[in-house]
């Protein structure tokens, strides 16, 4: 940003660290210069984050968030609303395409050790992120008020009432009535359209904030910032984010939109996975529909919640399914604890680390797709070895991670 | 206060903290109100009248849904051949003899019912509240050679057997709810009360 005497630029910096922020932030904030394609999926995020913001806003013009008009009001967005269908569609889609953008940054940050000291924060500050998105995704969900809607609720409210002493207290807390009604539905509106969104946004610019802070990690997971250059006093390895990740950001949205319309325009339903065919029937609340399944990006929660069967000490099985449920995703947060491995990165840790990594990969594909499915026994027994695989992979770091064999990191970033 | 020394640092101290108490006594007190104005309302409390039904025309083996209070109220009329099943199963029941309080004292027995062959019972499953499918069919290819008829949950995999009693090693820790209900006459059956006076 040009700074002449007496321009406006300088006028508002007289007021306002204009030139300072976009110095801090863009155009001296220097990242390593290895980055890669994993990479692309944070600025990826905020391109979502702003396409559910925009839609949503036009979304709320047209619905009605009432029991008796939601499903009809959608249906009116659909067919009368002009390119109501469109927008519609892209916050349908965005929703997805958040979670899918959302778990590859996580996965990119358990491959090059991005939790790690010092970023833990960093990485808390996502988790909290992850956690508002999941609250926005089911609360979203509800709103049409078709059958997944109602029943997928359901489900989840009831969680909540298997808490022994409070859990009757705090779904009728939840529900605003004794059961799932337009009480409910009016406030998950007003969750899923102001309360939520605000401290989403909040806590991205936290994230930011924070990621600028400590500096980006790489693909070699070494530290830029031991590196400086004593001339310019800049890290050797590193480059300013504009314009360099702004331009190569810019060929990953690019990518990325030719992908985000092809399944806007071609399959919005994407087969029942991002539309759930049984939410096109209006809710009926006096039948389950045959089969019910979460979206997507909850199945794999959903196959651990249903994989107890037994009681065990005082705790009942249904308990035992809510408790381990809320933990696969909490126990991500403790990931920079249970790493023990002297080197961040996948490059430099040994075998045992990958294999685990693999193993953990494929069981959460596996419960994904058991999610999806009809419970049968053998299914059952297969959710199990996987929530065993699942857990396995947090609770062993420590040991695994400890007596891995590791390579010895380089001194500076490689290709 | 160049000159205040350590007992001005402990008044100031005090007060600080005392102005922090305070500050965050006031605090609860304002959130109270709108914490709980997310309790269901007085109209929400209000409804909820028993609901009156005419079983006149259940046939044997039929089942017949009624609403009451939102929730969905199964009522089944079992045939001779369901009745004598239901002995056959409670070796792979959890509560064959209904000790876990999910009924009034007048529905703890083999049959959960007052008449033998009528069932009131919740449709409502007592792991996350989906709402069970009536399966009279015996030995279906899905729910195996042992089924003799009941009601299986497609959500998570649950089963109860035809008088509501939940099977082991399902994730429904217990029975269905039976509500309580009454006989009005012959074939009126009452659903959320005991009596017709405090209908």
């Amino acid at each position: 940003m040009s700074k002449q005497k007496g321009s406006i630029v300088e006028w508002i910096d007289e007021r306002f660290p204009l030139t300072a922020t976009w110095r801090a932030h863009l155009s001296e904030y220097y990242a390593p210069k290895n980055f890669n394609f994993w990479y692309y999926f944070g600025s990826l995020a905020l391109l979502v984050l702003v396409n559910q913001l925009i839609t949503g806003i036009f979304l709320t013009m047209s619905y009605k968030p009432d029991a008796n008009l939601a499903f009809s009001s959608i249906e009116y967005i659909m067919r009368d609303v002009n390119f109501g269908w469109l927008i519609r569609y892209m916050h349908s889609t965005g929703a997805s395409m958040f979670f899918v953008v959302v778990y590859l940054h996580m996965f990119r940050g358990m491959m090059y050790g991005s939790y790690r000291k010092p970023r833990e924060l960093l990485w808390l500050i996502g988790m909290a992120i992850f956690f508002v998105l999941m609250s926005l995704a089911f609360t979203g969900y509800i709103l049409p008020w078709g059958q997944m809607s109602y029943w997928g609720a359901q489900v989840i409210v009831s969680m909540f009432g298997a808490i022994p002493f409070i859990g009757e207290t705090l779904s009728n807390w939840i529900l605003g009535d004794f059961m799932l009604s337009d009480a409910a539905l009016n406030r998950f509106f007003a969750y899923h359209v102001v309360t939520l969104p605000i401290l989403l946004v909040v806590l991205v610019f936290v994230h930011v904030i924070a990621l600028h802070e400590v500096g980006s990690n790489n693909p070699d997971g070494i530290e830029i910032k031991a590196n400086i250059d004593p001339k310019t006093g800049t890290p050797v390895d590193g480059i300013p984010f504009h314009p360099y990740y702004t331009v190569k950001d810019i060929v990953g949205v690019v990518a990325f939109l030719i992908v985000f319309c092809g399944i806007i325009f071609f399959a919005p339903e994407m087969g029942g996975y991002f539309l759930e065919y049984n939410n096109f029937i209006p809710a009926n609340t006096l039948q389950t529909p045959d089969h019910i399944a979460p979206v997507w990006y909850f199945t794999p929660y959903y196959s651990m919640l249903r994989a107890v069967t037994v009681n065990f000490l005082w705790i009942d099985a249904k308990l035992w399914g809510v408790i381990l449920m809320a933990a696969a995703v909490i126990i991500f947060c403790f990931l920079p604890w249970l790493d023990r491995s002297p080197v961040k990165s996948i490059r430099y840790k040994g075998p045992y680390f990958k294999i685990a990594l693999t193993l953990f990969v494929i069981s959460f594909f596996v419960l994904g797709w058991l999610g999806t499915k009809a419970p049968t026994p053998l299914y059952t027994l297969l959710a199990q070895i996987f929530t065993v695989i699942y857990f396995a992979f947090f609770i062993l770091m420590p040991w695994y991670s400890k007596i891995d064999k590791t390579k010895p990191e380089p001194k500076r970033v490689t290709k | 206060m160049a000159d205040s020394g350590g007992e001005m640092n402990s008044r100031r101290r005090f007060l600080v903290l005392a102005t922090s108490v305070a500050g965050g006594i006031a605090g609860v007190a304002v959130a109270t109100p709108f914490m709980l104005s997310m309790m269901p309302s007085e109209r929400a409390k209000a409804a909820g009248a028993p609901v009156e039904v005419d079983i006149s025309k259940l046939e044997p083996g039929m089942l017949l849904m009624v609403e009451w209070r939102g929730k969905v109220v199964w009522v089944l009329k079992r045939t001779q051949d369901m009745l004598e099943n239901l002995e056959k199963l409670e070796v792979v029941l959890a509560d064959p003899n209904s000790e876990k309080d999910q009924q009034p004292a007048y529905a703890k027995n083999r049959t959960r019912s007052i008449k033998p062959e009528i069932l009131v019972v919740e449709g409502v499953c007592t792991h996350l509240g989906c709402s069970p499918v009536y399966r009279k069919d015996i030995a279906p290819a899905d729910l195996g050679a042992d089924w003799l008829g009941g009601f299986f949950c497609p959500c998570h995999g649950s089963k109860f057997d035809l008088a509501g009693r939940v099977y082991k090693g399902v994730p429904a820790p217990t029975n269905l709810v039976v509500p309580p209900h009454t006989y009005l006459s012959e074939n009126q059956l009452l659903i959320g009360s005991e009596s017709k006076e405090s209908a």
